[in-house]
């Protein structure tokens, strides 16, 4: 709106095009104050954001190990890391759970989370008191969370085993945490709890958006119930449904307190994510090169997954 | 995306608008499923309190309801972790004043200073921030820290546990203060006001619920981080909440009351914020969609 104003090349450090010479020294002056107020905010961001993205890089090309804390010495090894990184057995086991632990929390939160929104969408006695409710999942430390449900899935005094005790179809007592086909499945489905607040609020303020008369007009041409759906409600709401999926998925990605809460990436890595992987080899293992590599891998999917995704989206909504 | 960001303050401002004008229909059976769905959800946090109330040794099988009220549990969580709750109240508050000392010049610079292109700029880079995951700058920091002194310490949590603070903060008072007429801050330079005096006079009294919405976040975003605790602190003296109640469960557990106990009462600002503060989380939660 205003680059009239901005004179190209400068960076944006030029004051604004001097209508009054007179006036050009204190018109520089303030410009200089401007920019000030976003000093703080721009160091903070370059130093815990950018610098830790370089230094990642830089270290996923070092031995860095324990010993680099001592002589300071991390001498370059080109992509020894990665190769280390990548032909670990664990790794394809990660990367695999990965993909399964984030497609299998966002279409589990996304789906809850959209019908719990539809739900409220139609007002009712308490729905604003019993929707403010539902944000308390989201709000309480993960960590909590992960240990209350750690106790809910013990094997045999959980009381999700007590209960599914009562199903006279049901044999024996699943061993949710500790069997390594099921442990994935339990993480999977506390962090879809833990996402369903989220996503059903934002659907929820999406859903809000959509103006009243379209529907009108809609049950006017016979389209109501699931025609009402598909024709109105999610053309106009995909953009709130992309904010919501995209930030899901790279959200989803770096998960580690879940995880690490209620498995620690066991049993036998059976819930072991790129995300707990590169943990475990830096601060574990004290391989920070190896960390590192495993982390500059994660940031890639993330940038491709959303790169991608925009990409395509854009076109379709282009269409 | 940043037409999300309209989209989300439109959407907050209507249904705010509707529900007053509209009086809510009756509909028992709506409001019956509501509450079942609700109590499905929260049931694991009920079950938290439960077993706190519990007698110790009374964890093999939970009862149903702490009919044999007990505060045992209780008593062993603040004589353990006590001290850790004040170490994540003191780096909490600490991430509060800086992420806002921090994220308010300059969300008032991006909504109202001339910056052409560099708002999208800007704005872009601070979204990208959402990219990175916590173990990449864990990982980064950890060494960085080692050398500047700055594990274990207070500063070096507050720090880092405002990163999840700042930029959201900056998106989300941004928001708001576009909304800031441009006319009441010339006003101020008319008075003779230079850009500080008008920020710190007029701007930022306006923006009161802004900064009330971005402070509680960042309270909670800070209290709950896990990782920077586990990654950053080595040594028991200096240990927040989340880590304590990690370490609870990282061993064999024979008694669950006290850490559940443990766990309500690092629940408690969560719980208390949406009793208290319940307008401004709900505004702070459709700024969460403004994230993007």
């Amino acid at each position: 709106m205003t680059s009239t104003e901005i004179r190209p090349g400068s960076g944006g450090l030029a004051p604004p095009a001097p209508a009054r010479p007179a006036r050009h020294r204190s018109v520089g002056r303030s410009r200089l104050v401007q920019i000030a107020f976003l000093i703080p905010a721009t160091a903070y961001l370059v130093l815990f954001f950018g610098y830790p993205v370089v230094k990642n890089i830089t270290m996923g090309f070092q031995e860095y190990t324990t010993r680099t804390f001592y002589t300071g010495e991390a001498p370059w090894v080109g992509f020894a890391n990665y190769v280390t990184a990548v032909t670990d057995p664990v790794f394809d086991r990660a990367l695999l759970n990965t993909g399964l632990f984030t497609v299998g929390s966002i279409v589990g939160q996304f789906t809850i989370g959209l019908l719990i929104a539809l739900f409220f969408h139609r007002r009712f006695h308490l729905s604003g008191v019993l929707r403010s409710l539902l944000l308390l999942p989201w709000l309480v430390p993960m960590i909590a969370a992960s240990a209350v449900w750690r106790w809910i899935l013990d094997t045999d005094h959980g009381v999700l085993n007590r209960t599914l005790d009562l199903l006279p179809f049901l044999d024996g007592r699943p061993a949710w945490l500790t069997s390594t086909t099921l442990a994935l499945v339990a993480v999977i489905i506390v962090n879809i709890w833990l996402g369903i607040p989220f996503n059903a609020t934002i659907l929820y303020g999406g859903l809000q958006e959509i103006p009243e008369e379209l529907y009108e007009a809609g049950s006017l041409d016979g389209a109501t119930g699931a025609r009402a759906f598909w024709h109105i409600t999610w053309p106009l709401l995909r953009p709130v449904v992309t904010v919501v999926l995209v930030l899901g998925v790279v959200y989803t990605l770096k998960v580690l307190d879940v995880i690490l809460g209620l498995t620690n990436g066991g049993p036998a890595n059976a819930t072991q994510t790129i995300s707990t992987f590169s943990y475990h080899m830096s601060f574990r293992e004290f391989d920070f090169g190896v960390g590192a590599a495993l982390g500059n891998i994660l940031v890639l999917i993330s940038l491709v997954f959303a790169v991608v995704y925009l990409r395509l989206n854009r076109r379709s909504i282009d269409e | 995306m940043s037409a999300a960001v309209p989209i989300a303050r439109r959407a907050a401002g209507d249904a705010a608008g509707r529900a007053s004008k509209i009086t809510t229909p009756r509909r028992p059976g709506h409001t019956i499923l509501g509450v079942i769905i609700i109590a499905v959800m929260l049931f694991p946090l009920y079950w938290m309190l439960n077993v706190s109330l519990q007698p110790a040794g009374n964890a093999s099988a939970t009862p149903w309801l702490p009919l044999d009220l007990s505060f045992d549990g209780y008593r062993t969580a603040l004589a353990e972790q006590g001290g850790n709750l004040v170490t994540s109240l003191i780096v909490s508050l600490g991430a509060v004043v800086f992420s806002l000392l921090i994220a308010a010049p300059a969300a008032y610079a991006l909504a109202h200073f001339r910056f052409g292109k560099w708002v999208v700029v800007f704005l872009f880079a601070v979204l990208t921030t959402q990219m990175v995951p916590g173990i990449v700058v864990a990982n980064a920091l950890y060494s960085a820290y080692s050398d500047l002194g700055l594990l274990n310490t207070y500063a070096g949590l507050i720090l880092a546990d405002s990163a999840a603070g700042i930029p959201f903060s900056i998106i989300l008072m941004r928001a708001f203060m576009m909304s800031i007429p441009a006319s009441i801050v010339e006003a101020a330079y008319v008075d003779g006001a230079g850009p500080v005096r008008a920020f710190v006079s007029v701007v930022l009294p306006i923006s009161r619920n802004a900064l009330i919405t971005s402070a509680l976040f960042t309270f909670l975003f800070a209290w709950g981080d896990f990782l920077f605790a586990l990654t950053l602190t080595t040594s028991e003296s200096m240990r927040p909440i989340t880590l304590g109640l990690y370490s609870y469960i990282g061993g064999f557990v024979s008694d669950w009351s006290p850490i559940m106990a443990t766990a309500v009462l690092s629940s408690l600002p969560a719980i208390a914020l949406l009793v208290l503060a319940q307008r401004y989380v709900a505004a702070g939660v459709t700024g969460g969609a403004v994230k993007s």
